[in-house]
């Protein structure tokens, strides 16, 4: 992976590795946020920006201490110190000085947190050994795939909706099921790249 | 044990959290919002039922609303007057409570009162019955009895009666208004709490035809409009309709109705009784009565009749002396 070119890696990150459908990381809000396309693009959105920033961030973070004094193993810890205070930090800014901003991205900010995929992301861009151009290309690339994957998902919750689902299927276990299917037929973009 | 891995981790660790930490709380202070600090106030002195009912969504944007002026003080119907008081005094305004309201079904057509033109076998739902030719019912205004209204009411206010008629708890029902826009017949009205007569008909067809399919519908007669001494009630089209406004709870209305579609909770009608000692035998009360329930001579004092009496209330607005009391 170290010399995939950025093409590649996007590609990759949107379709073959989507990190929803293959990785399975950020259940919670695909899940969650997914019962209006609306929200679904509004989630999509926030996760984008904080992604691509918190991506950068931990690379720096990772480069400048973590390397410098052999301390790896605190990888984990942190990340998610940098990613929780990163989002805290860009929620005040949002607010202060692009309230229209603020207002669509808004409550879904502190959703993202904690969330596994932003995490995620940011330790498989150290194990893949990335540099920087190729970390801003993996961050951007997951996380459209990430809205992508909701933004679909979304629509086909709203279908099921109005349909007539067995009393049992009713609600998650449809939509379950329905995400299964997603990520099986996500499974045909393998050897893509 | 390598001491100095931990040193290098703790110093590391610790200063990147301090370094955010204070980022943070400069950020915090660098860019903070100045948020009125009565908007605060007002949202913890609202209900918190998220309910909507005022036309924001949430109490939260409601209480922005209140702030800014673009929304009333008492623009909550779940609190009522006690929480428009409380709002009120936060913005220091006068509460001028506006008057609570509830929720009424405009339809007496019962199982047995309304006709059915055909059996419904389908969805339990006012909506999806509705798409069937309107439903069951010969009366294309009549409440279907589904309970679609029952369904979204977050208050447990309206019940669906054996006779597939939706009655609504007035003690229970806040006026949130939803019950009014999922109606599909538009039978549920707004209607003052303190307004004891309604006309429960819906019915916009001649009186004909609508007296062939229900006992208790509004057949356009015109008599409660030559019978209401106040000129609060009028028929338009082919249904009478009360001017809250001009109402004054007198009921006589509802005695003169003909097919009882006017409806008056009699237990609630007030009787005049006049104080002896305050009495000056001014005889404008007598006057005034639009019933003749009123007896006196002049310079003596006056007697209320309250088997005529149909506590209008206008002997007591007029009394000069204050010598009139409703109850």
């Amino acid at each position: 992976m170290e010399n995939a070119s950025i093409f590649v890696i996007v590609v990759s990150a949107i379709l073959v590795n989507n990190f929803v459908l293959s990785r399975f990381l950020g259940i919670c809000p695909f899940l969650g946020v997914s019962k209006k396309v609306d929200t679904a693009l509004g989630m999509g959105m926030a996760v984008t920006f904080v992604m691509t920033m918190a991506g950068i961030m931990t690379y720096i973070v990772n480069e400048l201490i973590l390397v410098r004094f052999h301390i790896e193993y605190l990888q984990t810890i942190a990340f998610i110190l940098v990613i929780a205070s990163l989002v805290q930090f860009v929620e005040i800014v949002l607010q202060k000085v692009s309230p229209a901003l603020y207002q669509a991205l808004g409550v879904f900010l502190p959703l993202i947190t904690t969330n596994c995929a932003v995490l995620g992301l940011a330790l498989l861009n150290i194990q893949f050994k990335f540099n920087l151009p190729q970390v801003i290309a993996h961050s951007v690339g997951a996380a459209l795939g990430f809205t992508l994957a909701i933004v679909l998902f979304a629509g086909i919750r709203e279908k099921t909706e109005l349909s007539d689902v067995p009393k049992p299927f009713k609600g998650f276990p449809i939509a379950l099921i329905s995400a299964s299917m997603m990520a099986m037929a996500f499974l045909g973009f393998t050897g893509l790249v | 044990m390598d001491f100095k891995i931990i040193v290098n981790s703790v110093v590391s660790l610790g200063g990147l959290g301090l370094l955010f930490g204070a980022g943070l709380a400069f950020a915090s202070k660098k860019f903070a919002v100045e948020v009125d600090p009565r908007v605060e106030l007002v949202n913890e002195a609202l209900p918190a039922a998220n309910c909507g009912g005022c036309g924001y969504p949430g109490c939260m944007a409601f209480a922005t609303a209140v702030v800014t002026g673009e929304a009333p003080v008492n623009g909550c119907p779940v609190g009522g007057a006690e929480c428009a008081a409380k709002v009120a005094e936060i913005m220091g305004v006068d509460p001028s409570a506006g008057e609570p309201q509830v929720a009424k079904v405009m339809c007496t057509g019962a199982l047995g009162v309304c006709k059915e033109e055909f059996q419904y076998h389908g969805v339990d739902s006012c909506l999806a019955a509705n798409m069937i030719s309107g439903g069951s019912k010969a009366c294309q205004f009549g409440c279907i009895g589904f309970g679609s209204c029952a369904d979204v009411c977050p208050f447990d206010a309206i019940v669906i009666q054996d006779n597939h008629l939706a009655w609504i708890d007035p003690d229970k029902c806040v006026a949130c208004g939803k019950c009014v826009d999922i109606c599909p017949k538009h039978i549920i009205h707004m209607v003052p709490k303190e307004q004891f007569v309604v006309v429960a008909c819906s019915n916009l067809e001649k009186g004909g035809h609508v007296k062939k399919n229900c006992e208790e519908a509004c057949i356009a007669c015109g008599i409660c409009e030559r019978a209401c001494p106040f000129d609060a009630i009028h028929v338009e089209n082919n249904l009478a309709t009360i001017d809250y406004d001009k109402c004054t709870n007198c009921m006589i209305c509802a005695e003169k109705c003909p097919t009882k579609a006017i409806v008056a909770q009699f237990d609630k009608r007030k009787t005049a009784t006049i104080i002896d000692d305050k009495c000056i035998g001014c005889t404008i009360c007598k006057k005034v009565c639009p019933v003749g329930a009123i007896e006196g001579e002049v310079k003596g004092v006056h007697k209320v009749d309250p088997e005529k009496c149909v506590g209008c209330g206008l002997c007591e607005q007029k009394c000069p002396r204050d010598a009139i009391n409703m109850n």
